[in-house]
Parts: C-alpha cells; sequence; structure tokens
C-alpha cells in the first residue's frame, strides 16, 4: 500500500527554485495498476523517483505498507528499493561494457543470490521482457533503443518486486513488442503485484484499472478505468 | 555484496579499460622497483665496505701519527704525514703492553714500479714479517717477506694481485722477476691472494717491501706512517688500547693527552663510521626511489578520481537497485588496492629482475632485504587504501537520482 500525503519537490539551483510536485496526495492499494499522463515537465519522472524511494520529498509524507519511509535513514532506503522496488528509468540507465545478462542480474549480487542462480533467475527475466535469448551475451551498447529498454524492464522483474515502477516503458518500442511488454505488466498484475507507469500514449494507459492525471506538479483527475 | 561477487566486479572495472589500469599500475610498478632497488644497492655497498673492513684482519688497533680529531676530520687533519711514529714505538708495544698478539709497523709510500715493458703507480707498504699475521695477508705464490731480508735490508717485494697483474702479463710467474720501484731494483719473492674490494684504497693494488729497505731506498728517514697491532681477543681491545696510549705518552715524553701527537683507532670505530656513510648513502637513495612511489600513489589517486567522476551514472543505478553505501566504497576501494597489489607484485619482480642486471652487468654487490620488500609493499598498501578510500566515499554519499543525472 502507498500512500502519499502533500508531497511536495522543490529543486533549487542558487536563487533559481523549481516546484515539480505541489502537493500530492493519493494512496494505491497492492494490486492495482495505475498510469500517470500528464504533458512533458510536469513532474511524472519526479513523483515516480519519490515512489520509487530514489529521491526524498521536500515536504509531506510517505507511507509505504505503513510506514513513513520519508524518514527512513539511507541505508533503509537501499534496502527498501533492493526487496520490494523494480523500477524501469526513462533513459533505461544500463551499465556500459556490460553483457545484458550481466545488466539484469545486477540487482540480484546486491541481494546476495549465488552467481549460478543469477543468472538462470535473469535469464527468465530476459524473456518474460520479451527480448530473444540470443541477445543474453550482447554488450548493452551493442543493443537497439527498444532492445535495451526490454533489459531495463527485465533488470526491474529480475528481484520479483512487490511494485514495479515504470517510466515511459513502451516508449521506444513499435506496437507488437509494445504488447509484449504490456502482456507481461498484466500477468504481473494478476500475480497480485501492484504496476505504476508512466505514458503518454492513451493505448497504453487504457491497460490501466486508474489513470492519474497530473499538470504543473499537481493532480487534475483521478479515475478508474 | 559477497566478496566473491565483488572480486568479479573488481575483474571487470578494470579488465574494461585495460590501457588505463596499465598505465596506472606502471607507476607502482616503477616506484616499487626502485625502492627496492636502491635499498639493494645501498646495503650491498654497505655489507660489501664492512667485509673489507673485516678482512683487514681481527681485533686490530691501528696506530696513526697526528693528533686525534674524531674520526671524520681523517681527511683534512692531514694525519699520517706527520712525523712522529717510530720502528722504536712499535718495537716498544710489542714488547711491553700486555695481551698483544703481534704488531706491525708500516711505512705506506706511493711509488712508480716499472717491470719490462709495463709500468703502475701504486701503493708501496714498507713492513715486518707480522704483518702478514696481523692482517690477514696469504700467499698465492712464493713466500711473504721474512726476518732475515728485514734485518740486512734485502730488495724484496710481495706483490697484490692487482699489482701483478698490472706488471706482469697473465701466465707469467713473477716470482724471482726483477721490478724497479722509484728507479731502485727489487727482486718479487711473492703474490698475495686477493682480498677483494675496488676502487680507492683497492687493498689488492699493493706491494709490499721489508720496513728497513723502504726506510733506506725510498723514503730516506726513520719514520712509519702507521703501527697495526692484534690484540690477544676482542675482549682485551680496551685495555690494549689504553696500554698502547700510555706507553706512548711516557715515551713520546707527553703530559697532556689532549696533546697526544698519534691517534688510535679500533676497528669497530672505523666499522661504525663505515655504516654511518653508507647508511645516509642508503636512506639518500631509498628517499629518491621514495618519491617515485609517491608520484606512483598520486596516479592511482588520480586514476580513482577520474573513474569515480566518469562512472558516477554507475554508482547512481547501483545504488538504484539496492547497492548500500559501504558495497559502493568497497567496490572502488577493491578497485584501487587492485591495481596497488598487483602493481605492488609486480614492482617487487622488476626490482629484483634490476639487481641482478646491476649485479651482472656492473658488478655493483647488491643485497635485497625483506625489508625493503615489505616496506614498498606496506607503502603501496597504504597509497591504494588512502587515496582509493577518499574518492570512493564521496562517490557513495551522492543520492541515486543526482548521480543518475551527473553528466
Ligand atoms: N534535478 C533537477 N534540477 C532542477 N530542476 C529539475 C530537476 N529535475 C527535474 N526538474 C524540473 O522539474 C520539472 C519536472 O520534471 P520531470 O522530469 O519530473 O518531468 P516529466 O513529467 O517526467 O517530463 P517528461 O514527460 O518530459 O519526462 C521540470 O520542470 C524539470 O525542469
Ligand atoms: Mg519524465
Amino acid at each position: 500500500m502507498i500512500e502519499l500525503k502533500s508531497i511536495t519537490k522543490i529543486y533549487s539551483n542558487g536563487d533559481i527554485s523549481t516546484y515539480a510536485l505541489k502537493g500530492i496526495s493519493f494512496r494505491i492499494k497492492d494490486g492495482e495498476y495505475v498510469a500517470i499522463m500528464g504533458p512533458s515537465g510536469s513532474g511524472k519522472s519526479t513523483l515516480m523517483h519519490i515512489l520509487g524511494c530514489l529521491d526524498t520529498p521536500t515536504s509531506g509524507q510517505y507511507f509505504l505498507d505503513g510506514k513513513d519511509v520519508s524518514s527512513f535513514s539511507e541505508e533503509e532506503l537501499a534496502d527498501i528499493r533492493k526487496e520490494k522496488i523494480g523500477f524501469v528509468f526513462q533513459a533505461f540507465n544500463l551499465l556500459p561494457r556490460a553483457t545484458v545478462i550481466r545488466n539484469v542480474a545486477l540487482p540480484l549480487t546486491y541481494a546476495g543470490v549465488p552467481k549460478e542462480k543469477r543468472f538462470t533467475i535473469a535469464e527468465k527475466a530476459v524473456v518474460s521482457a520479451g527480448l530473444d535469448e540470443d541477445h543474453l551475451h550482447y554488450y548493452s551498447n551493442q543493443l537497439s533503443g527498444g532492445q535495451m529498454q526490454r533489459v531495463a524492464i527485465a533488470r526491474a522483474l529480475v528481484n520479483n518486486p512487490s511494485i514495479l515502477l515504470a517510466d515511459e516503458p513502451t516508449g521506444n518500442l513499435d506496437t507488437k513488442t509494445g504488447e509484449i511488454v504490456l502482456d507481461t505488466f498484466k500477468r504481473l498484475n494478476n500475480e497480485g503485484r501492484t504496476i505504476v507507469l508512466i505514458t503518454h500514449e492513451p493505448d497504453v494507459a487504457m491497460h490501466a484499472k486508474r489513470i492519474i492525471h497530473i499538470k504543473d506538479g499537481g493532480i487534475i483527475s483521478d479515475e478508474s478505468n | 555484496m559477497k566478496a566473491i561477487d565483488l572480486l568479479e566486479e573488481t575483474y571487470w572495472a578494470l579488465t574494461a579499460n585495460k590501457v588505463r589500469t596499465f598505465l596506472t599500475m606502471l607507476g607502482i610498478v616503477i616506484g616499487i622497483g626502485s625502492v627496492i632497488a636502491m635499498i639493494a644497492i645501498g646495503q650491498g655497498t654497505q655489507a660489501s665496505i664492512q667485509a673489507s673492513i673485516q678482512s683487514a684482519g681481527s681485533n686490530l688497533l691501528y696506530i696513526v701519527p697526528g693528533a686525534q680529531h674524531g674520526i671524520g676530520m681523517q681527511v683534512s687533519s692531514g694525519r699520517g704525514s706527520a712525523r712522529t711514529l717510530t720502528q722504536d714505538d712499535a718495537a716498544a708495544i710489542a714488547s711491553q703492553v700486555p695481551s698483544v698478539a703481534a704488531v706491525a709497523p708500516q711505512l705506506a709510500l706511493r711509488e712508480q714500479i716499472t717491470a719490462p715493458g709495463t709500468n703502475t703507480n701504486t701503493q708501496v707498504i714498507g713492513t715486518t714479517p707480522d704483518y702478514a699475521g696481523v692482517r690477514s695477508v696469504f700467499l698465492q705464490e712464493g713466500s711473504f717477506l721474512n726476518a732475515n731480508q728485514l734485518a740486512s735490508r734485502e730488495r724484496v717485494a710481495v706483490l697484490g694481485p692487482t699489482a701483478e697483474s698490472d706488471l706482469f702479463a697473465t701466465g707469467t710467474d713473477p716470482v724471482g722477476k726483477a721490478i724497479k720501484i722509484n728507479q731502485v731494483d727489487f727482486r718479487v719473492i711473492g703474490v698475495t691472494v686477493a682480498k677483494g674490494g675496488s676502487g680507492f684504497n683497492n687493498p689488492d693494488d699493493v706491494v709490499y717491501v721489508p720496513l728497513t729497505t723502504a726506510q733506506q731506498y725510498l723514503a730516506g728517514d726513520r719514520y712509519i706512517s702507521q703501527i697495526s697491532v692484534e690484540a690477544a681477543d676482542a675482549a682485551s681491545m680496551d685495555a690494549v688500547q689504553a696500554g698502547i696510549t700510555n706507553l706512548l705518552l711516557q715515551k713520546h715524553r707527553i703530559s697532556n693527552p689532549a696533546l697526544a701527537d698519534f691517534s688510535v683507532y679500533n676497528q669497530a670505530d672505523i666499522v661504525a663510521t663505515a655504516s654511518t656513510v653508507t647508511s645516509t648513502f642508503t636512506a639518500l637513495l631509498a628517499s629518491i626511489a621514495g618519491i617515485s612511489l609517491l608520484v606512483g600513489g598520486i596516479g592511482i589517486m588520480n586514476m580513482m578520481l577520474t573513474t569515480v567522476t566518469e562512472r558516477t551514472r554507475e554508482i547512481g543505478l547501483r545504488k538504484a537497485v539496492g547497492a548500500q553505501r559501504k558495497d559502493v566504497i568497497a567496490q572502488f576501494l577493491m578497485e584501487a588496492v587492485a591495481i596497488t597489489f598487483s602493481g605492488g607484485a609486480l614492482g617487487i619482480v622488476l626490482g629484483w629482475l634490476l639487481t641482478l642486471a646491476l649485479t651482472l652487468a656492473a658488478g655493483i654487490t647488491t643485497q635485497i632485504s625483506l625489508f625493503s620488500i615489505l616496506l614498498a609493499f606496506g607503502v603501496s598498501a597504504a597509497i591504494g587504501i588512502l587515496f582509493g578510500y577518499y574518492p570512493a566515499r564521496r562517490a557513495s554519499r551522492l543520492n541515486p537520482i543526482e548521480a543518475l543525472r551527473y553528466e
């Protein structure tokens, strides 16, 4: 269960302050499938980073499974990221000069999974993200944008998270591969996992059961599908 | 993160940019290699100087003319050229000072020596038969000076091996051959065994003649330049030194010991002086090498700072997928330590090869010590940990999103 209470995020660079989030409050129950939509620069990625415990809000409270995460220490946040959250970045953020399999298995290294087991789990994740097994030993900089995106998704799935957060996961995919990825999300959601994804495409948002629209750092609509 | 995974990550990171890893390592390899080689040269020199002092004989005391100004002033005081010691003094020491095993008076001169077709300028020592025992001189051919030759001022000479090879072609037996010392005819009666040593003060570049002969034909007076005294054993050295001093003060009618016209040294003093000189020399060499080690360490720090900056996004990503701050520190520290340790190991091999080459090619005495290896390794490990820790800690403190945004 995710609960946000008047979350704000202010970026200040010297004299200039950007109000990226202006008092966001909502709840997402376990097993929900939520799409976040909004124009560019409206604060979607900022919100997602806070949900993923990658960044901390300037003010407001974030309760994750009843615990106030906004007061957590850095170590505790790292543990939450490791155990509960899978994150697909808008910019993929793959390790350069590393193979697909090493990229996907990376979170398992920090979770202390032994090597052989890491690779079998990683292979499964690669397949469920819709990438050919032939690509397992490609270096991440030898992949197309769409392939990188699927590697990023596989990496988010690999530690079997209860919450999957995806920042424009289909942005670089053709309709067919996009469908494969969305089917994976649907399957994961049916297994009881919480899914939050950001998208610009109404077609993609239609897969979700609830759509939150934001603009200029505030929620303008929140309705179920 | 498990240790084995950490090692694997380190391997990947270091092999991802082989050239840079190699260049960074090179700084450490050269630094450690030169520290080891320099210390080996210094300690080798020290050992060979001490060996050559010891090869002069054991339980030795030296008496030279001139006042004692402290050992450090030997050269400037012009001692040895003063004319205060005579053969009488030597004879008195032998007969009156207890615990004296043997006494050898010496008159050292520098003379031009010629054999048919060759010539050399070398040290001529006029002495007595006891010299061979006192100064551990052994003969490879012929015999040393004897009492008859001394009494009758015979013109006979015993050659040191260097003087011999300078004067006679290899293979010729010099015993019985004629040479001229300062235009005076002498007959060669023996050749000594090499003592080893080289350069200035080579103990093998010498010609021994009877003391009386030297005084009559070469010096033209009755003075001597040094008396070597062998004490009965090491324990009686101090007593013998005091006995000689008292005896000579009395004989020379000097009441104030501070005004003595001679000085008595023992071998231990000379060894001590030589070791201060050589250890200063070793320290000098080591500090030059230490500077190159420091430069190597700065290279590591530089590389660590660059990689950390270059890989800030990677750090952000690792933290985003659950890496703790300590995992990030461990990873970068491990990289620095791996570079310094493998560089250290290669440096030890390089230092060893370098000393081997110096010994084989240039004939320099070297001595690799465990101390220098431990020192070099310790320093490189400290450099790796110190210079790796700072950038690693800095990197670990970034928040994942800030790190991922880093350009
Ligand atoms: N690190 C930062 N420093 C300063 N301003 C920032 C920073 N990150 C984001 N912003 C600002 O915050 C606002 C929201 O940015 P955010 O990345 O959340 O937008 P977004 O909705 O994800 O846009 P897009 O759809 O283009 O990805 C923007 O105005 C952006 O300029
Ligand atoms: Mg965005």
